[in-house]
């Protein structure tokens, strides 16, 4: 409750500061829209659908994009946690990968792909997946051997083996894998929708770059705000009863 | 015993090391780890093996056990040969290698519901049973994290015995307790040895522990690893480890320890 109150507080304060900020500093509301003309924004966007829509279009690219690209992520992650080999290979790769900013990616995927869905997702992917496989594999790796031995010693071998003991064992860094992924095809979505343009959908990112072709701030400030929200809820919804789950069992993070 | 369906109570089994040497290579070096080792284990015998550490003696329980494989000999239980890993010869580690993702009947369930031919009430019952039989039937769905070091054991003895193996193999498993609870184990794993007759190969390197625990005491030692001398203690269990005709034995087993280690240092 105590906590509620101060971070309520700390919320207001930052808002009544962007206000004195946008009254006093003698900028002009062009360049510093006061939050209340951020709020009517929001609100107009919201009532006329544009805002929905674009949050739709953003929604349905990064829930595809990042599904595959965590799919492909985690298993060549346990991949290069069970072979020296993967790992001198593929794990190399996915290093080189992670280092290259996703946006970076943008003119091959327009040359290859044109202005299209394709291109979005191939973006999305690229970005995601190399953090996703040095995440998951990093993680698998420090699973102590000593629960695969006592597996076998029990009778559980091969498929069963991988099943219900490496699977269960890599949990917490399968979660901080796919955090990793949600965090990367975010950022990498954002990117894309921003240099291109296609036209069979306008996302997010699209309304922020109109946003600045049309001087626009109160728009920029309003879908950025919203491009946070988002971020938030999607952490809390996608990622907290895993969480949850593995400090009961782990009994990790538990503050004493 | 006879209340507990589905639990027949599998005999003991003999254990045979034959002639079994094991190098560990690297890209620069090759360790011997065990050199020709020979060793014959009777069914329901109590065996200790202690040594100074890099004598071999884990290697050699890992080999028993299957998880590691011989570059020279055999390994036969009940005279059949060892090939890998099995049900028969279950392995207590000695930080307990409990699973931090399933509850403590859910980890005693873990080898039962991989051995063929029970129902799963049957596997229930077995599994509460053992539960009982280590005095931790209270924390049935407590976690992992949520037992003392002492009751971590208690649960992977438990897990361990609950299969019905014919071979408990124990590495270490009270090092990493205290004083108190080790004392306790003392108690409750002859007790339990007795009631249920297994053949168990205890790796230790307190030679307390050893004179308590064994029928006979193998004493290793290293380099290569390789059987030293045997010492038969013929006390009848259970044996109190403060007894003082345990401590003549603990003695005199302890001088020619001092001897291998001397000896070692002095190479």
């Amino acid at each position: 409750m105590k906590q509620g109150v101060i971070v309520a507080a700390f919320f207001v304060a930052l808002v009544a500061i962007w206000q004195a900020a946008a009254s006093f500093s003698g900028w002009s509301p062009v360049l510093l829209p006061p939050p209340l003309a951020v709020a009517e924004y929001l609100w107009g966007a919201i009532n006329d659908g544009s805002l929905l829509d674009a949050s739709a279009v953003t929604m349905r690219r990064l829930i595809i994009g990042y599904v595959l690209g965590v799919s492909i992520g985690l298993t060549l992650g346990l991949l290069t946690a069970s072979s020296d080999t993967a790992n001198a290979t593929i794990g190399s790769l996915a290093l080189g990968l992670q280092t290259l900013p996703s946006v970076c990616w943008i003119p091959l995927a327009l040359l290859w792909f044109g202005q299209s869905e394709t291109a979005m997702l191939f973006i999305v992917l690229m970005g995601t997946v190399g953090s996703v496989i040095i995440a998951t594999g990093n993680g698998a790796r420090s699973i102590p051997p000593v629960y695969a031995r006592a597996a076998r010693t029990m009778g559980s071998e091969g498929f069963d083996k991988w099943l219900c003991v490496i699977l269960p064992a890599s949990l917490p860094f399968l979660v901080s894998g796919m955090k990793q992924g949600w965090a990367f095809a975010w950022r990498s979505l954002m990117a894309a929708e921003i240099y291109v343009t296609i036209i069979t959908g306008f996302g997010l990112g699209h309304a922020l770059h109109y946003g600045r072709e049309l001087n626009a701030m109160d728009q920029v400030i309003g879908v950025m705000l919203v491009i946070v929200f988002i971020g938030l809820v999607t952490d809390k919804a996608l990622f907290s009863p895993w969480e949850r789950f593995m400090h009961r069992r782990w009994g990790t993070g538990l503050a004493a | 015993m006879e209340t507990v369906r589905g639990f027949d109570g599998a005999p003991p089994a003999k254990v045979a090391v034959q002639g079994v040497s094991k190098w560990f290579r690297t890209e620069r070096t090759a360790v011997h780890a065990l050199d020709n080792v020979s060793l014959q284990v009777d069914e329901g015998e109590f065996i200790c093996l202690i040594g100074p550490s890099g004598c071999g003696k884990s290697t050699l329980l890992d080999i028993i056990a299957g998880l590691t494989k011989p570059d020279e000999g055999t390994v036969l239980a009940d005279d059949q040969r060892v090939e890998g890993p099995g049900r028969h010869r279950l392995v207590m580690f000695q930080d307990s290698a409990l699973f931090p993702w399933l509850n403590v009947i859910g980890n005693v369930m873990f080898g039962l519901t991989r051995k063929p031919g029970l129902s799963k009430s049957e596997r229930q019952d077995i599994a509460d049973y053992h539960l009982q039989l280590v005095g931790l039937e209270k924390f049935r769905n407590a976690y992992v994290h949520e037992l003392s070091g002492g009751m971590k054991q208690r649960v992977a003895l438990a897990r361990s015995l609950a299969p019905d193996p014919r071979v408990l193999l124990m590495d270490e498993p009270l090092a990493a307790l205290d004083a108190m609870t080790r004392d306790q184990l003392y108690g409750d794993i002859q007790r339990i040895w007795q009631s249920r007759k297994k053949t168990i190969i205890l790796v230790t390197h307190n030679v307390r522990e050893a004179v308590t625990f064994g029928n006979r005491v193998v004493l290793m030692s290293p380099p290569p690893g390789s059987i030293r001398q045997t010492f038969e203690i013929s006390l009848p269990h259970p044996r109190d480890p403060n007894d003082p005709r345990l401590a003549a034995f603990a003695q005199n087993i302890t001088s020619v320890l001092k001897n291998e280690v001397s000896r070692e240092a002095a190479q």
